[in-house]
């Protein structure tokens, strides 16, 4: 069960690490650290001197197994309060306040063997990547599959722990689609989510699956559609939006 | 720039996942897989699922089937304001 209070801590950075131009990684000392379940999130609080705060809630991508510490991936949003801060100001050593695990709704606790279809545009890859851990640490393994857009290859987070990850042969396959912009000789998708594809992604499964979806809003209301229109029972979708995906507030 | 079709508000849409801190602080337990009865079309859904709108002054939860109000909260300095009267119920786990 999750914690019912969530008490504002001071964790104490431990490392930041770069995944992408514009997404960092964030690792996390926690003096009061409790168990979390993937997919869930903390919430940063930054106070100015003359204590104005700002507020905002990062994935967690790093597994449960880990004890301690946590891992949070921040993309950077240029006009966002929190983000530029966490990209371009603190360093390793440096403490910020946290509260969390939060969350009970966009979780997955691997305690089914149902398989599971993962969705994920942009940043919200990163609550999945949690998903993806903690399914790699158990010893009994559902199928999955995960289907990620992103805007061109530079943007893919994770991409190297990902090809790890497939190099368990463990039952996951991995589906890349980039919106704008393709290396070459790509041989991934090369559009936006739609229902062929979805389709195409769905067929080695055996129903029935869990399905999560994260990332910009219209992309998860799209996707969430589709999975219906296909026959996918709305109460084994769960999704998490993230708002614009050229995001003009927040971050 | 975004597509003339695409309202700006669905796209600022999010869910009751970014309401969780909040709502936890205020009902002291986790609340986004709390069961919840929209009260205009009868509609249960976790309110972790539930649509949220958080640019304006309060935030507001809709119903992702009928797209009512569920829950509307305003934080003032001494109070939250919590009007519920779209919840036909919110059903919470005893601890």
């Amino acid at each position: 069960m999750s914690a019912t209070s969530i008490e504002w801590q001071i964790a104490t950075v431990k490392a930041i690490h770069n995944e992408t131009n514009r997404v960092k990684t964030l690792t996390l000392q926690l003096p009061r650290w409790s168990l979390h379940q993937a997919g869930q999130h903390y919430d940063i609080r930054l106070t100015a001197e003359d204590g104005y705060q700002a507020q905002r809630s990062y994935s967690i991508a790093s597994a449960p197994e880990r004890s301690r510490e946590i891992d949070l991936t921040v993309e950077k949003i240029d006009s966002g309060e929190v983000s530029p801060y966490l990209h371009d100001v603190l360093i390793p050593g440096d403490r910020i306040e946290v509260r969390g695990p939060i969350g009970g709704y966009f979780i997955w606790d691997g305690a089914t063997n149902e398989p599971l279809l993962l969705i994920a545009g942009g940043s919200g890859i990163v609550p999945l990547m949690a998903m993806l851990r903690h399914r790699a640490a158990r010893a009994i393994k559902p199928p999955a599959r995960l289907l990620y857009s992103a805007r061109s290859f530079e943007d893919i987070i994770y991409y190297d722990k990902l090809e790890n990850l497939l190099k368990e042969k463990d039952g996951l396959k991995i589906y890349y689609t980039l919106t704008r912009t393709q290396p070459a000789a790509w041989k991934g998708y090369s559009r936006r989510i739609d229902r062929k594809m979805l389709n195409e992604v769905i067929q080695p499964l055996n129903r029935p699956f869990q399905v999560f979806i994260c990332g910009p809003t219209l992309l998860v209301e799209s996707a969430a559609e589709e999975m219906v229109g296909l026959g996918i029972p709305a109460k084994n979708i769960r999704t998490e939006r993230f708002g614009p995906s050229n995001s003009i507030q927040g971050g | 720039m975004q597509e003339s079709s695409v309202d700006r508000n669905d796209e600022l849409m999010l869910d009751g996942n970014a309401m969780a801190g909040l709502l936890q602080e205020i009902f002291g337990t986790e609340m986004t897989a709390v069961p919840s009865r929209c009260a205009g079309c009868g509609n249960e859904a976790e309110v972790g699922s539930l649509l949220a709108f958080m640019q304006g002054p309060g935030y507001i939860l809709r119903c992702s089937a009928c797209k009512q109000i569920v829950l509307r909260i305003v934080e003032t300095p001494d109070s939250y304001v919590i009007d519920a009267r779209g919840a036909s119920y919110l059903r919470l786990k005893r601890r």
